[in-house]
Formats: C-alpha cells, sequence, structure tokens
C-alpha cells in the first residue's frame, strides 16, 4: 500500500510518508540529492529558486519545535513560500474533522502538507484524501514512522562509514513508542546493514519485535558490543508514570550510554540522538557533547534531507520546471 | 395466510437431523409438514427451490441495528432488511443503543418499531448495569419481563469483579442467560490492533489476547461459583478456546460465539491503515484463527453470529485509531459461512446448525429448526450463486465491510417469517 500510495506511475517520488515500500536505489536516490543541497547552507545566499512560488503547509498537530523548523528552512531555502498552522488555535480545536481542515486548506490551492499528527496513519489518510496536485510528507504520525528523520540519520551514518554493507547498528532506548526507531529499522534494512539491534526492557520494546528484522536484547553491555552505530532515543519522561520503568535513575543504569559503555562499541563507532536529548537519563554529558557524538550534524543534515525529499516529491508533478 | 409449498429443495435442518430433497408445508405462520409434501395440502403459492437449500432461518446472537440513537448509521427497518436480505430471521440486539435497554421503555420502544418494520423477531438484551456504566445493576427482572432474552453489558467495562459477581447472581436467581464480552479494560487500553506483528510494525496500539482470555478466566471463575449461565460473545484467541474447552470438559453451563469475520481475516489480512479493518476484538494471529475454527468445528465454540456494526462513512474517515471500529456484516454471513465450511471440510449441516440449531438452544427459543408446530421461519439460499458486494446487491446502509467489491459465492433467494414471504432475491 505504501509503495502505491507514495509513488507515482513511474516510480517516483509523490508523497514521503514511509520508509515501507521505497527500493535501496530511491533511498539512495534521497541520499544522494541531499548531499547536492548539504552545501548550500554554508552559501552566502542560501537559497535556490527550486520551489519558487509553492506553497506548503506545515500542518503540525503535535508540538514540535526541531522538526517544524527544519521543515521550514528547508522549504525557505528552496523559495518556497511557507504557511505555519497553528493547530492549538485552528478549527480543529471548534470541532473541525481533520479532513475537512485538509479540504480547506486544499481550496487555498496549496502545494505541499508537511504533517505531523499524535495518531498512526494520519499522513496515510490525509494523502489518500488530498488532491493529486498535493503532495504529503510525513514528519511523525502517532507511533508509527518519521521517514526524513530516519533518511537523515542514514545521511549522517553515509557521512561517517560511506557504506551501509557490513555495519552493526543498535538502537537503544524507548522502542516501542518510537516512530523514529521504526523507520529507522527500515531504511537500515533496505540499505544493507548487516546487523540492527534493538536495547530496551520488554517494556519498551514492541511485543512481535523480532518481526521487524532486528535482534532484540535487554543488556546494553552484550548490545554495543562490536557495534558501528549507536542510535540513543528519547525517553519519554511522562511514560515513566505508566508502570513502563521504575524510574530514571535505573533506566541510566541500565540503558544510559556512558563513556564506559560506549568504550564496548568499536573505537570509531557514532553516537547519533534524534533529539531532544535527557542528559544524564539516556545519555551522560560527556558523550552527548564527546567525540563520537554526531548530534549536531543530524541537525544540520536535517535540513539538506528534506530539501531533497521537497524537491523529489514535488519534482514528480512538475514542480521543479 | 398464504399457505407455502417449498417443493425439490434440498432440506436441511441439523435440529431435526434433516438432510434430504423434498418439500416443506407452511400453513397459518408453521410449519406443517417436512420431506414429502401433505396429501392434502393446497398451498397458495409454490416456491420451486431446486438447486437449493432449505433450511432454518439464521439465529444472530449479536447485530446492531443502531436504533435508537444511531440512525445516521442504519434503523431497525433498513437493517432489518439488510437481515432478511441475509436469511437472519430473529436478531439479539446488543443493549448498547442509545439510551441503553435498561429500561422496560426502550424495549417496548424497539418492540414498536420491529413491529412497525415488519420484523417482530428482534431481542433485546437487556443491559447489566444501569446505563451500561459498569457499577449499578440494571433492573433485571424487569427488563426480563419486558422481554429481554439476557442481559449483558455489550463491550462496557464492569467497575470490579465483584460487580460482575453480583450480577451473575442476581442474573441467575432470574434465569436470566448472562453474555459477556471478555475484554480486561486495563490491559487492552486504547488499543486498536491486534498486538502483533502488524501492529508492531505500524506504531499502532495492540491489544494482547491476554486481555480477552485473562478476562474470560475470571468470568469462568466466577459462573462456576455463582452458577450463572454464560454465554461468552465474539471470542478472538486461541486461549480462549483452550480455557472454553476445558470448562465445557469439566461441565461448567457455557456457551459462545464467534464473528464470522474472525474465522476469514487475520492481522496478515488487514490492509494498512484501512480503517474498514478496525474491529473489536482486532483481527489475531493466524494461530489464533486456525484455533477458532477448529473450536468451531469441534463444537468448543457454539455459534457463529455476524457481529453487524453498521457505519455512516464519517465513523470511518479518519486516521485508523480514531475511526469506529466494526463492519457491516449480515449479508456476508452467508457467502462466508459456507467458504469455512468448504475451506475447512466442515459439513455443511454441522455449519447451518452454528446459525440456527445452536444459536435456539443457547437462547432457549422454540425456533432454529424446521419442526412441525414452529414459526415458520426458513432461509432459502443458492448455494453455488456468485456476486459481488457492491451497492446494488447490498441493503444495510453501512457499507464499511473490507469485503467491499469482492465476489462471493452463495446467496440467500428466499426469506420467510413467521411464515410470511419477506425477501425474496430480484431476478431469480
Amino acid at each position: 500500500m505504501s509503495r502505491h500510495l507514495q509513488l507515482t506511475e513511474n516510480g517516483k517520488l509523490k508523497h514521503f510518508l514511509s520508509i515501507e515500500g521505497l527500493d535501496k536505489a530511491l533511498l539512495t536516490e534521497i541520499l544522494d540529492t541531499a548531499e547536492s543541497f548539504a552545501g548550500i547552507s554554508e552559501h552566502q545566499v542560501k537559497k535556490v529558486p527550486l520551489l519558487r512560488g509553492k506553497t506548503i503547509v506545515n500542518l503540525f498537530f503535535e508540538n514540535s519545535t526541531r522538526t517544524r523548523t527544519t521543515f521550514e528552512l528547508a522549504a525557505t531555502r528552496l523559495s518556497a513560500d511557507v504557511l505555519n498552522i497553528n493547530i492549538a488555535t485552528s478549527a480543529t480545536s471548534k470541532g473541525e474533522s481533520l479532513l475537512d481542515t485538509i479540504r480547506n486548506l486544499e481550496a487555498m490551492h496549496v502545494d505541499m502538507f508537511v504533517v505531523r499528527h499524535a495518531l498512526s496513519g494520519a499522513a496515510h489518510f490525509i494523502a489518500q484524501h488530498t488532491a493529486p496536485h498535493i503532495s504529503v510528507i510525513n514528519a511523525g504520525d502517532g507511533q508509527h514512522a518519521h521517514p526524513t528523520q530516519a533518511m537523515l540519520d542514514m545521511f549522517t551514518i553515509r557521512q561517517h562509514k560511506k557504506h551501509f554493507e557490513g555495519l552493526k547498528v543498535a538502537i537503544v532506548g524507548d522502542i516501542l513508542h518510537s516512530r523514529v526507531a521504526r523507520s529507522q529499522i527500515l531504511a537500515l534494512n533496505t540499505l544493507g546493514v548487516s546487523e540492527v539491534r534493538v536495547i530496551a526492557p520488554k517494556t519498551l520494546l514492541p511485543a512481535h519485535v523480532r518481526s521487524m528484522g532486528v535482534i532484540p536484547l535487554h543488556d546494553m553491555d552484550a548490545g554495543l558490543k562490536d557495534v558501528d552505530v549507536i542510535i540513543m532515543l528519547r525517553l519519554q519522561k511522562e511514560r515513566m508514570n505508566s508502570a513502563f520503568l521504575p524510574s530514571e535513575s535505573e533506566f541510566f543504569r541500565c540503558y544510559g550510554l556512558t563513556e564506559a559503555k560506549l568504550a564496548l562499541a568499536k573505537p570509531d563507532a557514532i553516537v547519533m540522538h534524534p533529539g531532544p536529548i535527557n542528559r544524564g537519563v539516556e545519555i551522560a554529558s560527556s558523550v552527548a557533547d564527546g567525540s563520537q557524538s554526531v548530534i549536531l550534524q543530524q541537525v544540520s543534515n536535517g535540513i539538506a534531507v528534506r530539501m531533497a525529499v521537497m524537491t523529489m516529491t514535488m519534482g514528480s508533478r512538475g514542480g521543479m520546471q | 395466510m398464504t399457505r407455502f409449498l417449498i417443493e425439490n429443495g434440498h432440506i436441511i435442518d441439523p435440529a431435526n437431523a434433516i438432510d434430504e430433497f423434498g418439500a416443506v408445508c407452511i400453513a397459518d405462520g408453521k410449519i406443517v409438514q417436512v420431506g414429502a409434501p401433505a396429501a392434502n395440502f393446497t398451498p397458495d403459492e409454490i416456491i420451486d427451490a431446486k438447486g437449493k437449500i432449505v433450511c432454518p432461518g439464521f439465529i444472530d446472537l449479536s447485530a446492531r441495528l443502531r436504533e435508537p440513537g444511531h440512525t445516521q448509521k442504519g434503523s431497525i427497518k433498513s437493517e432489518t432488511q439488510a437481515a432478511l436480505s441475509a436469511g437472519v430471521t430473529s436478531i439479539c440486539l446488543p443493549p448498547d443503543t442509545k439510551p441503553c435497554i435498561d429500561t422496560p421503555a426502550v424495549v417496548e420502544y424497539i418492540k414498536d418499531k420491529a413491529e412497525a418494520a415488519g420484523f417482530p423477531k428482534i431481542h433485546g438484551i437487556g443491559a447489566l448495569t444501569q446505563r451500561l456504566d459498569g457499577t449499578e445493576l440494571s433492573s433485571m427482572f424487569a427488563l426480563k419481563q419486558a422481554g429481554c432474552i439476557a442481559v449483558s453489558n455489550a463491550r462496557a467495562p464492569l467497575a470490579n469483579l465483584l460487580i460482575l459477581r453480583r450480577a451473575m447472581e442476581y442474573a441467575s436467581s432470574h434465569d436470566l442467560l448472562l453474555m459477556v464480552h471478555a475484554n480486561d479494560a486495563a490491559l487492552s487500553g486504547k488499543g486498536c490492533a491486534h498486538e502483533g506483528a502488524m501492529a508492531s510494525r505500524y506504531g499502532l496500539p495492540g491489544i494482547p489476547a491476554a486481555a480477552e482470555s485473562i478476562a474470560l478466566a475470571e468470568c469462568l471463575e466466577l459462573a462456576q461459583l455463582t452458577g450463572c449461565r454464560l454465554h461468552v460473545s465474539q471470542i478472538s484467541c486461541k486461549q480462549s478456546v483452550i480455557k472454553l474447552q476445558q470448562a465445557k470438559k469439566y461441565g461448567l453451563n457455557v456457551t459462545a460465539d464467534v464473528a464470522i469475520h474472525q474465522l476469514h481475516l487475520t492481522e496478515n489480512e488487514v490492509v494498512p491503515f484501512d480503517s474498514h479493518y478496525h474491529v473489536m476484538p482486532p483481527f489475531r494471529s493466524e494461530e489464533d484463527c486456525h484455533y477458532l475454527r477448529d473450536g468451531l468445528a469441534n463444537g468448543t465454540i457454539d455459534a457463529i453470529c455476524s457481529d453487524h456494526q453498521p457505519h455512516d462513512l464519517d465513523a470511518k474517515l479518519g486516521a485508523f485509531p480514531e475511526t469506529e471500529p466494526g463492519i457491516a456484516s449480515l449479508e456476508t454471513l452467508l457467502p462466508l459461512t459456507l467458504d469455512y465450511a468448504e475451506q475447512h471440510r466442515v459439513d455443511l449441516s454441522k455449519a447451518i446448525a452454528n446459525l440456527t440449531q445452536k444459536p435456539a438452544q443457547i437462547l432457549g427459543l422454540s425456533a432454529g429448526a424446521l419442526t412441525v408446530g414452529f414459526d415458520a421461519d426458513i432461509c432459502i439460499f443458492d448455494p453455488k450463486l456468485t456476486w459481488e458486494v457492491n451497492a446494488q446487491t447490498w441493503h444495510s446502509l453501512g457499507h464499511n465491510t473490507p469485503f467491499w467489491r469482492q465476489t462471493l459465492i452463495g446467496r440467500v433467494t428466499h426469506t420467510l417469517q413467521g411464515g410470511r414471504l419477506l425477501y425474496k432475491l430480484r431476478n431469480r
């Protein structure tokens, strides 16, 4: 379904909702396109005219500063006009349905929706019901997917490791609630890494996580042994009260990334985190700010990757002419 | 009243162990002869059932008609038309109407509407607790006197096990069947899909099978304690089948049904984020489905129901977790039952018993059989007729089915209720 919904008849990217259904060649194309945009942010004039005259709506039903800002910057650097819809004061709070909100915005002749929503499948739903000339980018839906985050992570990994083949990657923390982890797992497996490990207590792992093509582990020491990439996930503190974990300190003791634990990985292993980070809960400051951390590079790469996805989806409908 | 002769049909009546070709004679709304036509019987109308199966009308243990309270989704009139086109002649209506069935007045309202719709055999299931709030027992005796055939809290949770115990004790004091949807609300949480590979992959909040089987175990223990007649509605998983099997083995007075679509679809068939696959309980694993089919075949599960839940378009229009669960399933009941019987080599008579004789036994009705003297509730169907599920062939106001636009085999051609021909397939 994802492939059918996301691609045009000639295999071009129409929407970007999930990594599912996209092949290695297409993911590589996204990374290559992002590569071509990576330098633009360092130019004196940080703009290219590729999406001039296009209107992009950031439709965030869930709070996010970092993701929304990078999408906004990406659109601005492509010379598009950007509209940020403040959902807290929007019509949905007056009882308007999601579909009516979309239909009203469509009537204002916009070209793209960047959607963040608290429910899994919301971006799919919007993509299924928008007018054919509109592209939809999923900026995170429930616990389902956050594909641009996954691709900027892949971009960062490629910068440091050159190839995906043969890599061992560990994803640590709240896998159960993480849309980022789900998209990362799909992307890593599609791009051909040799092993994806997920490390967490059972309370924070999906019940059938093995079916996702990963090795589940509950012991951090065993899990980090000889890995090339460590991806730490944000621990959602609000879940501490829901019997998922006994305490922050116990979580940090078992699953927090310290220098001692990092030493179990390969010496050139990189440390990643989609942010925002909880220092002393999932990662020690010395590691977050250490030489193996690429966390801030991930943030910078987010703009290039989102520029790539925006041009590719709009390009499939002649937006780049 | 019209006197009917149904001739040349293949008569299957599991309750009377009839599986033969012959005739059924109907007079004054009753069955007067089965097998060879009575010598002195003069019909007003003859129905030629050549190539068709003639069996008792189906008794559906759970079908929402959406009235009162949700008439944008369906009405007693529209949904009973769907029922008749599906060969269903008796319907158990769960109490979660709006207002819910917790007073005799609501029962009377439903009876009046049923009479007006020309479908008098709607059996209301009384609410177990007032307003279905799970805390205060309803006036079960008054509900029984008003015509309720059983009591249930539908899918609304009870506050605690003590309430369930008291409800069982009180229901059994009045010899009322207690129907239960086994579900531990805390374990189900805000889940919308089976806690399996599909939910894990798509990040959908999961409902573990244990939410059902643990609640079922509690119900069985309390039924044992209280002596309550218990019927477990719409079970969905392996462990429930195993627990029921054990309970029956040790003599507990318990029965169970399964929704027909649970015998056909598993989490593997769910199209990601397609709200037509959003049902409660959710579509489980292949293994669960296998146990359900086996459980039905070996008698652990007694009956098949439609669990019909018509919805309007808006109810299914949204992100998967926020849509309303349920399938409009009356009209797929027969073809899916026939498919189940064929795929799993279940004798057709046995499968028909799951729709007729067994539900009648569970409810204590003099129905579900072609017994002389019984009301002539009869279904005639063509087991080989193929048809497409679409707006032209569909009667329910709810178009919410994952089988939409699919071709199915087996279709009802005539339905008689109380000796009246209330449905005849057009162009046949």
